[in-house]
């Protein structure tokens, strides 16, 4: 009996908003700090205390919802969650029900055919962040409230992702999107950005269509673990059908973790019965009003998207996609590359620059590509110089170097280093005299012996690089050297 | 319509609540709810058709606070009114089910 199957996959997504302080109140976000250090009545939940909005929490997510293509809520208002575990005291997480700041958008996402999928974004609310427990008291837990309190944007997306790959994708893009924006660091090590997919299957057998009980999918700390545990869940959910028949039913979703060590998802906990949150509005908390002007300032601040500059930089530079997706993983690359790029720099050769010596400088100080101190103009003149032959290749790796130390003047540089290749053709025709003259043999077979020409000429190039230290541009070399050949008997 | 809490409704409050209840409290509560809720329902009598749902109960909107760190309690601040510490950290009974993280 034939068996086909389509992936369904949802996510949600729990972004850490990069404001200095905390959603509710002046508590500083900080991150890796001793326990209960960073925490006040509000963030405690001292009967009492009352909380106080941050704008800037306001703004980040109103931004997001922008850069997310969605509608923002002019009016929005905050709903006591019904939450009762330690690690948030008064029992109730402050969010949004029914009135999200932003909703009904779409996120695209570049599948490794090149075409553009649109994945929709239900909606995208703010929240705060529940405390930390810690499990290492024996038979007690100890609570850090630390985190208590931290602006989150949760983002719910429609299931509209078929495959592990596009839910890596789409992972990816949002998290670019954020940090493109300044709206939060997402590092998924540290929890900035957490995913949380539901997965399910619709299988069809027998012309019946069947859905598979869904899952989602916790403890997911990169991107890697969110494509594997994806791949894992659909040949867990397949197996299971196969074996028990079991479809979908009202409030049969379950839990599974991924456990990274042993590469599988395991069942944490089956719903025994449907989460009663008991949402009502916050009595403490005041609505939101977005005026027109205030959704101008923010919308202001919107800054192109890194989708959107990848593709710029195919179109309109002739770069690959692959090249474009790293000159874009972070916004600084892409700025340095656009602007070096205006000051004359070819695409290509300030690309090459960037990815491969740039990138490399930046990784090893764990710094960003702009932070290394080179500057777009210094950049299309080093780019320039190796276009034109003044200097190799690996001389450009070594000058960019030097730059980036004393934010010197490639030109200089490499004048200082030695490093410009001679173009004095007189010079370079006397070491080919030399170098013919010293080897007879390799002369013979680059003439007359067709199998053994290539490396023959070859041989000689180099020995005429080597003699001339290094520094004679082999355009040029090769140049001389085929003319003097051409002339010999 | 007046609804009526019964024993099943407390239980289940109870449970979501994460409160032990004696059969004496149930039974208690069971009628003190009621009471509370027959009480409340007086309101239904008013026409609220054309009236807009109210999110808040103050004619105010957009209370902000700027972005800037403001000092925070010492960890013995925190700490001071806690059952039980150890190493700067609140202590409680142990969680079996954690559903932490929101
Ligand atoms: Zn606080």
């Amino acid at each position: 009996m034939s068996l086909d199957y389509k992936i369904i996959v949802g996510l949600e997504i729990h972004v850490q908003l990069a404001t200095k302080t905390k959603m509710f109140c002046g508590c500083e976000l900080a991150y890796g700090h001793a326990p209960n250090t960073r925490v006040c009545p509000v963030c405690i939940g001292m009967p009492g205390a009352l909380p106080v909005l941050n704008k800037a929490a306001v703004e980040f997510g109103i931004l997001t919802g922008l850069a997310l293509n969605c509608d923002i809520a002019r009016f929005t208002k905050w709903d006591r969650k019904s939450y009762y575990y330690p690690d948030l005291p008064k029992n109730y997480q402050i969010s949004q029900y029914d009135l999200p700041i932003t909703e009904n958008g779409y996120l695209d996402i570049l599948l490794d055919d090149g075409t553009t999928k649109k994945i929709r974004i239900r909606r995208a609310h703010l929240e705060e962040d529940a405390g930390k427990n810690v499990h290492t008291f024996g038979n007690y837990s100890g609570v850090d409230l630390n985190r208590s309190c931290t602006p989150l944007l949760e983002i719910v997306t429609e299931p509209d992702m078929n495959s592990p790959a596009e839910v890596r994708l789409a992972a990816q893009e949002l998290q670019r999107i954020v940090r493109y924006l300044g709206v939060s660091e997402a590092d998924m090590q540290k929890g900035h950005m957490r995913f949380e997919p539901n997965v399910n299957l619709h299988i069809t057998r027998g012309g019946q269509v069947f859905k598979t009980p869904i899952t989602e999918v916790k403890n997911l700390n990169s991107f890697r673990a969110i494509e594997r545990s994806i791949a894992y869940e659909v040949n867990r959910q397949l197996d299971e059908f196969l074996t028990t028949g079991k479809t979908m039913q009202m409030g049969n979703k379950s839990t599974y973790g991924w456990d990274d060590v042993n590469q599988q998802t395991v069942l944490q906990r089956e719903k025994e019965e449907a989460h009663d949150y008991r949402y009502f509005p916050d009595p403490d908390l005041v609505p939101v009003v977005v005026s027109d002007q205030w959704l101008e300032e923010i919308k202001a601040r919107l800054c192109e998207l890194p989708l959107a500059i990848q593709k710029r930089f195919v179109g309109d530079y002739g770069l690959s996609d692959y090249d474009a997706q790293v000159l874009t993983g972070e916004k600084a690359t892409g700025v340095l590359f656009d602007a070096a790029v205006r000051c004359g720099g070819d695409p290509k050769r300030v690309c090459n620059l960037l990815t491969q010596t740039g990138l490399k400088l930046a990784n090893e100080r764990q710094t960003t590509v702009d932070a290394l101190g080179v500057s777009p103009e210094h950049l299309a003149v080093l780019a320039k110089m190796t276009d034109e032959g003044q200097i190799s290749a690996t001389s450009a790796a070594v000058i960019f170097e030097e730059m980036t130390r004393s934010g010197g003047d490639p030109a200089q540089i490499a004048e200082a280093k030695n490093l410009i290749q001679k173009s004095d053709t007189g010079e370079i025709e006397a070491l080919v005299e030399q170098v013919l003259a010293e080897n007879a043999q390799a002369v013979q077979d680059a003439k007359d012996n067709p199998k053994k020409a290539k490396k023959a000429l070859g041989f000689l190039t180099g020995q005429v690089i080597q003699k001339s230290k290094g520094q004679a541009n082999p355009k040029l070399v090769s140049q001389v050297l085929n003319q003097r050949l051409a002339s010999l008997p | 319509m007046s609804l009526q809490i019964d024993r099943k409704m407390v239980e289940r409050v109870a449970v979501l609540s994460r409160l032990e209840l004696s059969e004496s409290e149930i039974a208690q509560f069971s009628a003190q709810l009621s009471d509370i809720v027959g009480y409340i329902e007086k309101i239904n009598v008013l026409d609220t058709e054309q009236v807009e749902p109210l999110a808040h109960c103050l004619p105010v909107q957009n209370v902000f606070r700027e972005d800037v760190p403001q000092p925070s309690l010492s960890n013995e601040q925190a700490l001071a009114n806690a059952p039980d510490q150890t190493d700067g950290y609140f202590i409680v009974p142990k969680i079996l089910d954690d559903n932490s993280g929101a």
